[in-house]
């Protein structure tokens, strides 16, 4: 028996949340005194994957061809359902991330396994008991969710779980997947990105412009500011929805759900639906003109005044800080 | 083309939410539902590839007899007919299996779920049905057309995004920007009433996850307001006090 963990490569590199979902998945390997097996999808180099040992992989199960080079939805859950079963692995945890999102349900279904996603704490397992919270309601509320299935597959939230080292040497294993051909339906024709933008799900800063901005040709602070910080941006949802920043960008219930270290909203008023994605933020402040803005009520820091004039002041603030 | 949409029944996105039963159950009183966000953008695409009879539309809802409301706000917006699975939806695996099981015969072409739905915000449902029919899935779609059985789908990825191609049948989950959602006019509301709503029993499918308890998140504490003069307080504050950066 073993516990298993996907680990997402972006060109090759693990992100930030590969490590996290190693230290996860590895904590909960010793708590069920379990080895943790690794699997990597695509082109990584031997001494990358051999990081992860860092984190207490004891084996890594790698598997490259051409046609796995790019994320196939189909193609990958078919090959960690195999690796799951080569393994005898019982419980399966993935990145919560876009891919993993796509991901997670596929090898659920092909293993008959419970799936609890979104997921922010470890599990609690006492005998057959299997517990594990995860948020609800747009972040309005947690639920406690228990998985019945013999086999369980949990996807863990970016930025909830720290990552720890616990070196291991690792063994590095060729896995031989055999997907379907009928799994490659789908082609990846064409990747864009944005290789200086920070990824805002993953992001451990987000500032974030609202409506009080009054239009695209201002969000050069916003810009700013997040460069001085090495921050992520984002917006609330009437300045996507008027075509000022990218959908990507948009944050709460029906947007991207964030939880960052520290969320910066500016010009933003903090209706509901906003709060619903960004409140399980660490630290929050609101730089916002209006002192009965919704927001304050939510916020760490606050900061009553004219976004024009205090953001540009806070950047040179920020890089004299930097500086110093 | 024949186009199934997902449709979920969820509290309105102003709710308070809270729990009874000691936490155990949500509690729905005073609580308005509409049609899920994101099935709203699923449904309003269908509309728009169906529009000049160009296909048809079915809406499936899996649930109880009291989300009939929704069911008929989706006809009035312009669905063709209806199909509620008697049931209460009690997780993703369970509605999945319900959709999966009614479209097993009806050869859709394009299957469409929202992302997620606003209340349990498992984005599951379409993977789950596109390997239960065994069929491509994508489940968080920025963008889609479609052309000589074909659906080219923007997808979000981290950082950028990605452009695919995949042959249908699909089921893809819609974000915000595959469509505008539409609201039902006055002759969408009188012809909604006659539209065909098939009321189907649900299929047994062992239960695999179960909420046993919600929590509500700790209560903030008060905000600390810094004088607009003083924005550089701010960065001596987040770095000594708050250790943020
Ligand atoms: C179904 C549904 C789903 C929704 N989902 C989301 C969602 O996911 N995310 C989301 O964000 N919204 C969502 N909304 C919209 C939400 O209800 C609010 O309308 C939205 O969050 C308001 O955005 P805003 O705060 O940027 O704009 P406004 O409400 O216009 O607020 C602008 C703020 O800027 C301040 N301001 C103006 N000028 C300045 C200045 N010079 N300096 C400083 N402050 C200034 C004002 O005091 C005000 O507080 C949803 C709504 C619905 C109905």
């Amino acid at each position: 028996m073993s516990v298993l963990v996907f680990v997402e490569n972006i060109s090759g590199n693990f992100k930030k949340s590969a490590y996290e979902v190693v230290s996860y998945a590895k904590t909960i390997a010793k708590s069920v005194n379990k080895e943790l097996v690794a699997i990597s999808i695509g082109d990584v180099s031997e001494e990358n994957l051999l990081n992860l040992g860092k984190y207490g992989a004891n084996k890594i199960l790698t598997v490259n061809a051409d046609n796995l080079k790019s994320f196939v939805n189909q193609a990958y859950a078919s090959i960690i359902a195999q690796a799951a079963k080569q393994e005898d692995a019982k419980i399966i945890v993935l990145s919560n991330s876009f891919s993993g999102k796509g991901l997670a349900p596929r090898i659920a279904a092909k293993l008959e396994a419970g799936l609890a996603d979104g997921v922010v704490e470890l599990p609690k397992i006492d005998g057959e008991s299997f517990e594990v919270k995860k948020t609800a309601f747009s972040g309005k509320a947690f639920a406690i969710t228990a998985l019945r299935s013999d086999i369980k597959v949990l996807a863990l939230n970016a930025n909830s779980f720290e990552i720890r080292e616990d070196a291991v040497e690792a063994a590095i294993v060729n896995f031989e997947g055999s997907p379907s051909q009928e799994d490659f339906g789908a082609v990846v024709k064409d990747i864009v990105r944005a290789t200086d933008k920070i990824s805002l799900p993953e992001a451990e800063i987000v500032v974030s412009g609202g409506r009080g901005l009054k239009g695209p040709e201002n969000w050069g602070i916003i810009e700013d500011l997040a460069k001085a910080l090495g921050a992520a941006t984002a917006c609330s949802k009437p300045v996507s929805d008027a075509g000022w920043r990218p959908h990507a960008e948009h944050v709460g219930q029906t947007g991207i759900a964030v939880s960052p270290n520290l969320y910066i909203a500016i010009g933003i008023s903090g209706a509901i639906q906003h709060l619903a994605g960004v409140s399980s933020s660490k630290v929050i402040v609101v730089i916002n003109k209006d002192p009965e803005a919704p927001f304050f009520k939510v916020a760490d820091y606050g900061i009553i005044g004219d976004a024009f004039d205090i953001v540009p002041k806070l950047t040179a603030a920020i890089n004299a800080h930097k500086d110093s | 083309m024949k186009v199934l949409v997902c449709i979920s029944n969820v509290p309105d996105t102003t709710s308070k939410i809270t729990f009874s039963n000691g936490d155990t159950e949500f509690n729905t009183t005073g609580i308005q539902f509409i049609v899920n966000p994101y099935d709203e953008i699923a449904l309003s695409k269908a509309i728009e590839l169906s529009e000049g009879g160009k296909g048809t539309i079915t809406v499936i809802n899996v649930g109880e007899a009291s989300t009939e409301p929704t069911i008929r706000k989706a006809l009035a917006t312009g669905a063709d007919k209806a199909v509620r699975v008697n049931a209460h939806p009690r997780d993703a695996w369970f509605v999945a299996n319900q959709i999966a099981n009614y479209a097993k015969h009806e050869d859709f072409d394009l299957i469409l779920l929202g992302r997620e739905s606003i209340d349990y915000n498992g984005t599951q449902v379409a993977g789950l049905v596109g390997e239960l029919l065994n069929i491509p899935s994508v489940s968080i779609a920025k963008k889609i057309s479609i052309e000589d059985n074909k659906a080219t789908i923007e997808r979000e990825i981290e950082g950028g995004k990605e452009i695919i191609s995949v042959p249908l049948p699909i089921a893809i989950g819609t974000a915000e920007g595959v469509a505008e959602p539409r609201i039902p006019n006055m002759r969408g509301i009188m012809s909604a009433r006659t539209k065909p709503l098939e009321v189907i029993d649900a299929i047994e499918v062992p239960q695999l996850a179960k909420v046993i308890k919600y929590e509500t998140p700790a209560p903030r504490g008060a905000v600390t307001l810094i004088d607009a003069a003083e924005a550089e307080k701010l960065v001596d504050l987040l770095h000594t006090k708050a250790r943020v950066i």
